[in-house]
């Protein structure tokens, strides 16, 4: 596999943990790496096993009868497991060493940049390799999610049982929902934006570039959890994404799984929203004010900002499961006083911004890609940035949209619909404005540009349906039901991933150093838009006929629809195999990429493809908008010649977190 | 005029298009039958809220076959520039304030179906609905039956009579959906939650458990019948004359199912 930094000399550098370098065993057993984090992982279930029984014994259990508990045994070795893992591997490292006043090491650059596959494996700081860490690994979810739809699908092509019983197919959901949500769109933004928003700032690297570190290795983590639930006993979290109580505090061990996940999942987010919200606002280059922020930026700015204030909620939420679950808290338990609504209330205070989580960092997307693809700047550039904080604002006024069938008070539902109508306002803003983008613009219509066209249909549906859904009368009846199902894959596969594609192919060059192909490209977005709409497009007509969602089985009169969905959603499936191919190959030898490719404006594409290990050989100051298309000799950004001890001393200081020469 | 005419062509593709599209969207059989005052007024929402998004989602896709038709770039056009238009201040208020006015008008709109499908009438009865996993009961209080308390596992209302459900749970939460009256709501444990319907077709139709409640939640099903008076009154006293013998009917949740399948009347 080609390596995405120019390949420069390897500076000195030994990752023993790692299986490289020549040290003795002792040593690879005491230095950061899997060989560490493996022993480690031992002794926390050592410990796992120990202070269950600690505390059995003192709460009354027989000393040596019933010492062991397995559920108790493996709820504590989940939390534990994976804490020492990240210890292991060394994501904590120069933390521990500064906390106990030990000598921390200098930031010496080592684990900056990939010089072979293997550095893509370790903890590495610097925003293009993690950048390309994230996007990977979610996309590698994407097919394990996918796949896991495509078995959903076999499954309900005809009525009655097929393949899987209902406690797997239950699963099945569940853990789609979760991965695609969790491991897929939240992190594959938050990958995209890791490469490209230091770059397009004019910064060398995120601000916290450990922490950043940090926060990808919590995905495997939350991920692998997961997927691993289907091996325990009772099988996966069977409850859905959503994890209602008190059917999920009642639930096998599986949902454990799922509630400490989340806690991984939800950590690595903040973590990752705090360090773009402070790169964004310390580490603009001089000239980069806030108006002159490419919109992927702004988008990325407003999405943390959802993060940090969102994501404590869900995290809260699974806590409250986990403690009633595991230690009989009685949070949701009526019978004990506990508040059955309270878990939806605070579940959807994070899980409708998630919504926009999952979508405003791809409406940054488009704006790039229509903007470059279109020649044209972008209209109405301070609306567009107003809007996406508008939706910051409202998004979190409408959460109890998802209930108007729960049985809350009446009245909520009055202002909630308001404010959910309202919300599709700055949203309509975006979609006008990038039309208005494309109008007598030059249109380049390759693979970026097409995924970018497809997506303002797709989403337009998406967010007609969203509408519709906030007219209480209506959504009283299709609440829960396939309407729903084909309403959120609209906004988030029709949405998010349309624009996701967008991004993958309009950042290939810069990310890879190679060219995709583009004939591939155009064959994958067709086939993409053609089997999405089939696929989802008939759900909408399945819900509104009384089909409920989350069933393995269904009336014999949804039998034709749901065949002819089922054997759409496998051509779907089969349009990714063509992306997955054109990726691996391309990546492997496509030719190479120039530095701009597409004749964009904004800072990554005035560096090398891919970029030099710290970003910008020369100093970027910032002179003008970032989408000046058509203004004659107009610039977005120069270049100062060499950099003087001065100014690099300057920028040094001006970049206080950033790893300085 | 040749100049225009692309224009002129799309114009009269999306007008074409909105009309077809409307026409389609009286055609298709969207929705189960209507069994229930409130299924008209839904259905009537559901319709003018497909009238108004047809334009829209027309305009939309219009002007984005139309930008890829007219304005791809040719060849020879490969270094060229869009005119440098930055926005139209008059235009950006203009889409911010009209989609504001049509959304408002909607939403006014749904709350005043709301309100007609919630209102107390002069007249009603109450029906307890419990669910547990995985199966329904009803229950008839003495002000319905004139006598003792009634349950049955499936549900008969007298036809053009508002009832008022009052929902129970035994354990999780469940559900409790009538997708030919378009009405649901969820059964919570703790609270006791209500809602109206007002069945005005004589029928048998599906009662679906739509919130998902476990590993039977797909054969949580049960059938409401919709009868006359007479026979309304006729069930309640065999239901009674059959509690005295086995006061708890076994409640099939896979017949319940099975029945659901085969729901004649469910569209």
């Amino acid at each position: 596999m080609a390596t995405t930094t120019v390949p420069a000399q390897r500076p000195p550098q030994s990752s023993p943990g790692y299986g490289g370098g020549s040290l003795p065993f002792g040593a690879k057993l005491r230095a950061p790496g899997f060989y560490r984090a493996a022993w480690m992982m031992v002794l926390a279930v050592a410990f796992a096993f120990f202070i269950t029984w600690i505390v059995r014994m003192s709460t009354g259990h027989s000393t040596f009868k019933h010492f062991i508990d397995g559920e108790a045994i493996l709820t504590v070795s989940l939390l534990a497991v994976p804490l020492t893992f990240l210890v292991g591997i060394g994501g904590f490292d120069y933390w521990f060493y500064w906390a106990a006043g030990r000598k921390t090491r200098p930031e010496d650059h080592s684990s900056h940049g990939a010089y072979t596959w293997k550095d893509y494996f370790r903890i590495n700081t610097d925003h293009k390799v993690i950048g390309i860490q994230y996007t990977v690994s979610s996309f590698f979810f994407l097919l394990v999610g996918g796949l896991i739809a495509m078995l959903m699908r076999a499954e309900l092509a005809a009525p009655g049982a097929q393949f899987v019983d209902a406690n797997t197919y239950n699963g099945l959901f569940s853990v789609h929902a979760s991965l695609l949500i969790f491991l897929f769109v939240i992190p594959v933004f938050a990958g995209l934006g890791n490469f490209v928003i230091p770059l397009m700032i004019g910064a060398p690297d995120m601000a916290f570039p450990r922490l950043n570190a940090l926060s990808f290795w919590l995905l495997p983590v939350a991920g692998v959890m997961m997927l691993l639930s289907f091996f325990a006993p009772g099988g996966a979290f069977a409850d859905g994404w959503t994890a209602y109580a008190p059917l999920s505090t009642n639930a096998p061990i599986g949902q454990t799984f799922f509630s400490v996940a989340v806690q991984f999942a939800g950590a690595s987010s903040i973590m990752t929203a705090l360090n773009f919200l402070v790169t964004i606002i310390t580490m603009r280059g001089p000239g980069m004010s806030f108006f002159r922020m490419p919109l992927l930026v702004w988008a990325n700015f407003a999405t943390s900002l959802l993060v940090v204030i969102a994501t404590p909620f869900i995290a809260a939420s699974q806590f409250f499961v986990l403690l009633d679950r595991a230690l009989g808290f009685n949070f949701f338990n009526a019978a004990k006083g506990g508040d059955v609504l309270m878990y939806q209330h605070v579940f959807w205070f994070y899980s409708h911004p998630a919504v926009y989580i999952m979508m405003l960092p791809g409406f940054g997307i488009i704006s790039e890609v229509i903007a470059v693809k279109s020649r044209k700047p972008i209209f109405g550039y301070r609306m567009m940035a107003f809007s996406l904080l508008a939706i910051v604002g409202l998004g979190f006024t409408v959460w109890a949209h998802h209930m108007f069938t729960s049985g809350m008070a009446a009245w909520i539902r009055i202002p909630m619909a308001i404010t959910t109508a309202i919300i599709a306002v700055p949203t309509g803003i975006k979609i006008f404005s990038w039309l208005a983008t494309l109008w007598r613009g030059v249109l380049h219509l390759d693979t970026p540009m097409l995924f970018a066209l497809g997506f303002l249909t797709t989403f337009t549906l998406g967010g007609i349906s969203g509408v519709m859904l906030a007219m209480i009368p209506f959504d009283i009846h299709v609440s829960a039901t396939y309407f729903i199902v084909a309403h959120i894959h609209y906004v988030l596969f029709g949405g998010s991933l349309m624009t996701i594609f967008a991004g993958v192919y309009y950042w290939f060059p810069k990310m890879t150093g190679r060219m995709y192909d583009e004939r591939l490209g155009k064959w994958h977005f067709w086939s993409t838009f053609v089997f999405f709409n089939l696929t989802f497009g008939p759900m909408h007509l399945l819900g509104l006929q009384g089909m409920p969602r989350r069933v393995e089985d269904y009336a014999s009169k949804f039998s034709s629809l749901n065949l002819f969905i089922s054997i759409a959603s496998f051509a779907l499936g089969l349009s990714t195999l063509i992306f997955l191919y054109n990726m691996v190959t391309s990546w492997r030898g496509g030719p190479k990429a120039v530095k701009n490719p597409w004749r964009g404006m904004t800072l990554e594409w005035q560096v090398s493809s891919p970029p030099p290990v710290f970003n910008f050989d020369k100093l970027p100051t910032v002179v003008g908008g970032p989408y000046e298309y058509g203004v004659p000799g107009a610039v977005h950004g120069t270049f100062a010649p060499t950099p003087t001890p001065a100014a690099a001393g300057a920028s040094a200081a001006r970049q206080v977190a950033g790893p300085n020469e | 005029m040749n100049k225009q005419r692309p224009m002129v062509l799309t114009i009269a593709a999306a007008v074409l298009a909105v009309a077809i599209g409307i026409v389609l969207s009286y055609v298709i059989h969207w929705f189960p039958v209507q069994a229930s005052t409130q299924a008209h007024n839904t259905d009537r929402l559901y319709h003018v809220l497909v009238d108004a998004s047809i334009p829209i989602f027309v305009l939309v896709v219009s002007v984005v076959l139309y930008c890829a038709w007219q304005f791809r770039m040719k060849p020879g056009e490969e270094l060229k520039d869009g005119p440098p238009i930055h926005g139209n201040t008059r235009l950006e208020v203009f889409w911010t304030a009209i989609p504001a006015v049509i959304l408002l008008g909607l939403v006014s709109y749904s709350f005043v179906v709301l309100h007609d499908n919630e209102k107390k009438p002069a007249r009603e009865i109450q029906v307890g609905v419990t669910g547990q996993q995985f199966a329904w009961t009803f229950q008839y209080p003495p002000s319905v039956t004139g006598g003792k308390p009634v349950e049955s596992d499936q549900l008969w209302l007298p036809v053009n009579e508002s009832v008022r459900f009052g929902l129970y749970s035994k354990d999780v939460i469940h559900a409790f959906w009538i997708p030919a009256f378009r009405l649901q709501e969820d059964v919570v444990p703790g609270i006791t939650v209500h809602y109206r319907a007002t069945p005005d077709r004589l029928g048998t139709y599906p009662i679906v458990c739509n919130l998902l409640c476990g590993v039977g939640h797909s054969l949580m099903r049960a059938q409401v019948h919709v009868v006359t008076e007479a026979k309304f009154k006729e069930f309640l006293q065999s239901r009674a004359a059959a509690s005295g013998a086995s006061a708890s009917t076994t409640v099939g949740a896979a017949g319940g199912a099975t029945s659901s399948t085969t729901g004649t009347a469910a569209g």
